[in-house]
């Protein structure tokens, strides 16, 4: 597979040479089956063994995998009769953002994510999945028609961050995102935000305020890139590794801080080595999450968002002589 | 082969630097030019003969504009934790001990109530000196509070910013702050109360992203940087040259995003006359 990451490559070796075997044993009148049985254990126990303690750059490399499913993947597998809707009515339509309409087991309702692509062409067609301004109204534009038709609104977060670029910042990249997370904590329909793969600051949370927010196991979702954060805080852009674990930037870690409502398991060796699996998990954990707030009154929902991450803080306050901690 | 090489001469030293006696005077950022420290001072702080506008202090922001004897602080008492036990090239909490030393701050804003001219309002002013005023949990709640003790007092709420960002070392709670802060402008929104945002040099990432761009009036001082990602990223993305006055507050009045630039001395009257008409 091309495409792989260090870490993955006594994997693929083993599953390539099963698939070598299978190949040669066709055909031919030799019993390979003890051999491949014996490969295939080593992979399951090879996959288990560096999977069940990812650090969290890997997990980073993980979530950015060429071949990781994206957006579109998801939408493709998770919903019916998906209609793509384009255009933020005022400037243009962002590839890197996308969104519309589809059906979840028949109910309407309206989708937006980011896009990245699966090749070099895709990706500059997509911008890397780094929106602009335009792509920000136009999720607003989209969220007001959900709430306007009492559909729910399912966001996949997957961007390195929002495009820094001068166009970006002469179409107001900070008023489009302020502007978004002002609105989404008022608009009265339910939203549920998944962290699919990289939840890149600004850019991921522009599109990041809901009732629900999931994240896939091997996504993550920071305030700067590991790599910006060595560059700024460790002044050496190759300390990327040290910056990701000491951000806390997996679910686990962002499970632990409250960020986070529920991790959705991902396939042994990550959603890219199954993507159907994966999207069979995220659907049972939507489904699950739209039915616990989707009959809650417009009033009750909305104060629910605001208190979600009204809580969100550390801090230490002095209360005349006491000193207490608050979460 | 280096056959005409350039001979070795003496090097002579040209004259030393002028040492700038603390106190005495200032050499200009904008123009270069040395400043009487007690003209700048007069001068609230901006040169004289190029109006570059030095920073102010969270402090020096609420002797500006609030009336003496008038200010009441809120919540003085929240201090920064380290929810991460983050440790880079120092550790957080050492790095949050000398800015509160340096700047007998406990964090990058102060929050409180007082008069601007007659009317009583609920008011905020960042402090660059802590942390580059960058917004961390007790930044988020602070403004947070603020906001909501002016919904709940029905006063108008003018916030002065200053910020290169989110606070790197809080992590995703950081981020989150702008969620936090974002949501309880809508709830103001909500209620009709006036908010006036007051950026100054700089304001920017998610700060900019954030309440600050929120102002249902943002003025702005001459000069200013403010934009969402810095210019530095932007050329290294890009490749090519920014233009001159790229995410300056005359190059954000050009295309829309704030209603006005004011020069210092006049913010405190302006934000006066705004409030008495919309008030």
């Amino acid at each position: 597979m091309n495409g792989d990451l260090d870490f993955e490559k006594p994997i693929t070796e083993i599953e390539k040479r099963i698939k070598e075997l299978r190949n040669f044993a066709k055909g031919k009148r030799i019993d390979f089956t003890k051999e491949i049985g014996e490969l295939e254990r080593k992979a399951r126990q090879l996959k288990k063994e560096v999977f069940s303690s990812l650090t969290a750059w890997q997990r980073t490399q993980l979530a950015r995998h060429l071949k990781r499913p994206t957006t579109l993947d998801y939408i493709g597998m998770l919903f019916e009769d998906f209609i793509e809707l384009h255009g933020d009515r005022s400037f243009g339509d962002d590839r890197a953002l996308i969104g519309g309409l589809a059906k979840l087991d028949g109910e309407g309702i309206v989708v937006i994510g980011h896009q990245k692509g699966k090749d070099t062409r895709e990706n500059i067609a997509r911008n890397f999945g780094m929106a602009h301004p335009e792509g920000y109204r136009k999720a607003l534009r989209l969220m007001k028609f959900a709430q306007k038709f009492s559909k729910p609104v399912i966001c996949f977060i997957d961007t390195p961050g929002a495009y820094p670029g001068l166009e970006a910042e002469e179409r107001g990249q900070f008023e489009a995102i302020a502007r978004n997370l002002r609105d989404m904590s008022q608009v009265y329909t339910p939203i549920i935000v998944i962290v699919i793969g990289e939840g890149g600051s600004g850019g991921a949370l522009g599109i990041g305020i809901g009732d629900k927010i999931l994240m896939m196991e091997n996504a993550v979702y920071f305030v700067c890139t590991p790599e910006a954060c060595s560059a700024i805080l460790w002044r050496d852009s190759a300390k990327a590794d040290v910056a990701a674990e000491a951000s806390w930037i997996t679910a686990p870690a962002l499970f632990k801080l409250g960020i986070i409502d529920e991790i959705v398991p991902e396939p042994s060796g990550g959603a890219h080595r199954d993507p159907g699996l994966a999207a069979q998990e995220l659907k049972k954990a939507v489904l699950k999450n739209l039915g616990l707030i989707k009959n809650i009154n417009k009033d009750e929902l909305l104060q629910m968002r605001y208190e979600k991450f009204r809580k969100m803080g550390v801090f230490t306050e002095e209360i005349e002589t006491t000193e207490s901690r608050k979460l | 082969m280096a056959w005409f090489k350039k001979p070795q001469y003496a090097t002579i030293k040209g004259p030393k630097p002028l040492e700038i006696p603390p106190g005495l005077w200032t050499r200009c950022d904008g123009c270069h030019q040395l400043i009487y420290n007690k003209e700048l001072a007069a001068n609230l702080k901006v040169c004289p003969k190029c109006k570059y506008h030095f920073r102010l202090s969270a402090f020096e922001w609420l002797n500006l504009l609030l009336e003496e004897g008038t200010y009441k602080e809120y919540d003085a008492r929240i201090k920064p934790a380290d929810p991460l036990g983050f440790v880079d090239s120092k550790k957080y909490t050492d790095r949050l001990k000398e800015d509160q030393e340096k700047t007998k701050l406990l964090e990058a804003v102060v929050t409180g109530e007082g008069l601007i001219g007659p009317f009583r309002t609920c008011i905020g002013a960042m402090d660059f000196s802590f942390r580059g005023g960058s917004m961390g949990s007790v930044v988020g709640e602070k403004i947070t509070r603020l906001i909501e003790k002016a919904i709940q007092k029905k006063n108008p709420l003018v916030i002065i910013s200053t910020s290169g960002g989110a606070r790197m070392q809080e992590g995703v709670l950081s981020l989150m702050q702008m969620a936090k802060t974002s949501a309880a402008i809508g709830r103001l929104n909500k209620a009709s109360l006036p908010y006036i945002s007051i950026l100054t040099n700089p304001t920017t990432g998610g700060v900019a992203a954030s309440f600050a761009s929120l102002g249902d009036i943002i003025i702005s001082e001459p000069q200013a940087v403010i934009g969402f990602a810095g210019a530095r990223v932007i050329e290294q993305t890009i490749r090519q040259k920014l233009p001159l006055h790229f995410q300056k507050s005359e190059f954000l009045l050009q295309h829309g995003f704030i209603d006005m630039i004011v020069e210092r001395r006049n913010i405190k009257e302006t934000i006066i006359k705004i409030l008495e008409i919309i008030s």
